[in-house]
């Protein structure tokens, strides 16, 4: 049974430095709060995996917290590029970034057979592409049935998923739902899972076929109201697009940059003192 | 261009580039152009096209155009919402999309597409977002049709890294390759029509816009751009068109508090 505990100890029990990371969620539940923990802790050498690393990815890579990325695609939705991940690929900035690229059909391949217990998942695709010439990740196998050539690509074992859901009951059941993304199989691909939530709640009174994660699978549950914040959590709040568009100019300059995030990450004591400083600054 | 134009060569690209699903088509559809266009085709003569977003939305019905793939409005309009696994294996590479609507950063004569670097892979210098859905789109969709705004600096005469197939090296490199679907059957800009010579391959000039010159695209693409001897005219947004375009648009820049492309 996970234990309900703080954003604070769920991180500082589950995320060491140098582990495989996945924070993961499709443009819908991105765990925000749980990344600025992780900057706010100061772990490093992490290989981060992520299908869409967004906002919180480029801040973490640009606090240096990275060491590698595996990932198929990586943009601030609706607005641009990611300029933290740029200067760090482009320039080495804060320092080297090692990449393992894939596409979605693959990295969500990957995370399933991870969540299988196999060693690589198989597709049809990657035809004609330059990606299997430049990623190690991707290899040509031989159907032993049909003689077909196929992509492979080796099974994603995070130490530990991170992700955010709608509730949670008080063992520690999870539901999620609206796009769902890879987190089901994420988590379950998983040695460790941390999941954040809106709420905790004595009955989830979810339908029979909805997406649950049982408590026995999840490490830690911890309670982080708007916790994927300015990403968006269906049935509680939509996505701040003013924020995401903001963060545009902020990343484009090194020291603007470091200077939001001392202030706004380094400089508050959790997710619920950055909100309220976040909060401040917006109604200011 | 003409001064005397009532619409934008934007607004007649989404136009143009709508005309071309059918009522009934299953279209996977990728985010920005691609989506408004589809989203027009909706609105107006596809009433019942099946719109697919890789984020797991089948059957989506969006209001207003979506910012990301990912949008709220999309999960709340959709016939089903399944996880990306599913939407990839069993949807897209099960086979059941007709065709695969995507945007591009660069493009070369064979409809070839790249959306990962320009300069070279270890030391770009410019990194571009990555692959997303769109390698599996164009190697299974049944038909690919590509929208992109015609420039010099897009349509290239070599791209630098070529992250999902077109029509490869031309001829029949394609259909040699195992890949599923025809490929790229249109690359519609903002001054006509590109579509692949049955031979060749090498995606050709086959119609202008009513407000753009033969001369005008030969000079807005990297290649040699081969036009074909008879250049069909693209038929002017309908007032129904335009209206339908521009309401979704307003509706958009209303529920996102900001302007929307195309």
């Amino acid at each position: 049974m996970p234990e309900i505990v703080s954003l604070r100890e769920a991180v500082a029990d589950h995320i060491h430095d140098g582990n495989v990371v996945a924070m993961e969620g499709f443009t819908h539940l991105i765990p925000f709060a749980a990344g600025y923990e992780v900057i706010r802790q100061g772990r490093k050498d992490l290989t981060l995996v992520r299908m869409t690393p967004d906002l919180i990815y480029d801040q973490l890579i640009g606090m240096g917290c990275a060491r590698k990325l595996i990932f198929s695609w990586g943009g601030n939705p609706g607005v641009g590029s990611l300029h933290r991940f740029r200067d760090a690929v482009e320039n080495g900035w804060p320092h080297p970034l090692a990449i393992e690229e894939h596409s979605h059909a693959d990295l969500a391949g990957a995370y399933q057979a991870g969540a299988s217990n196999l060693p690589f998942a198989v597709l049809r695709g990657y035809v004609g592409s330059d990606l299997p010439k430049h990623s190690p990740a991707i290899k040509w196998i031989t159907c032993p049935f049909t003689g077909e050539t196929l992509a492979a690509t080796p099974a994603v074992r995070p130490d530990v998923t991170v992700i955010h859901a709608q509730k949670a009951d008080r063992k520690g059941n999870v539901l999620i739902w609206g796009i769902v993304g890879i987190q089901k199989e994420a988590v379950l691909a998983a040695k460790r899972a941390i999941v954040t939530v809106e709420e905790i709640v004595d009955d989830l009174a979810a339908p029979v076929n909805a997406c649950i994660l049982p408590h026995w699978v999840v490490s830690a549950v911890c309670h982080v109201p708007r916790g994927a914040h300015p990403s968006y959590a269906h049935g509680y709040y939509g996505r701040d697009n003013a924020f995401c568009r903001a963060w545009d100019p902020i990343s484009r300059d090194r020291e603007k940059f470091r200077a939001w995030i001392d202030e706004y990450v380094m400089g508050t004591r959790d997710f619920a003192g950055f909100q309220a400083k976040l909060g401040a600054k917006q109604l200011a | 261009m003409a001064n005397d134009m009532t619409y934008t060569p934007t607004e007649m690209m989404t136009v143009a580039a709508a005309r071309k699903l059918h009522n009934g088509t299953v279209c996977f559809v990728g985010i920005g152009l691609p989506s408004a266009a589809a989203n027009l085709a909706r609105a107006t003569h596809a009433p019942e096209v099946v719109l697919i977003y890789e984020s797991g939305t089948i059957g989506t019905k969006p209001k207003v155009l979506p910012l990301s793939i990912g949008d709220g409005e999309l999960a709340e309009t959709a016939d089903t919402v399944v996880s990306v696994p599913e939407i990839f294996r069993y949807w897209l590479q099960g086979g059941r999309v007709d065709v695969g609507f995507l945007g591009a950063a660069q493009i070369d004569r064979f409809g070839n597409i790249n959306t990962t670097v320009i300069g070279p892979y270890d030391k770009p210098k410019t990194r571009l977002p990555g692959a997303g859905g769109a390698p599996e789109i164009a190697s299974a969709a049944g038909e690919v049709l590509i929208i992109l705004k015609q420039s010099p600096r897009a349509f290239m005469p070599k791209l630098d890294f070529i992250t999902s197939a077109g029509h490869m090296t031309g001829g029949d490199s394609r259909a040699r390759s195992g890949a599923r679907g025809k490929g790229p059957t249109a690359i519609i800009t903002d001054l006509g029509i590109l579509t692949p010579h049955p031979e060749t391959k090498e995606m050709t000039l086959t119609a202008l816009h009513p407000f753009a010159t033969a001369e005008q695209a030969v000079a807005a693409t990297g290649w040699p751009l081969k036009v074909a001897d008879k250049l069909e005219r693209t038929e002017p947004p309908s007032r129904l068109e335009l209206e339908a375009l521009r309401e979704l648009h307003a509706r958009t820049a209303r529920a996102h508090g900001q302007q929307a492309e195309g």
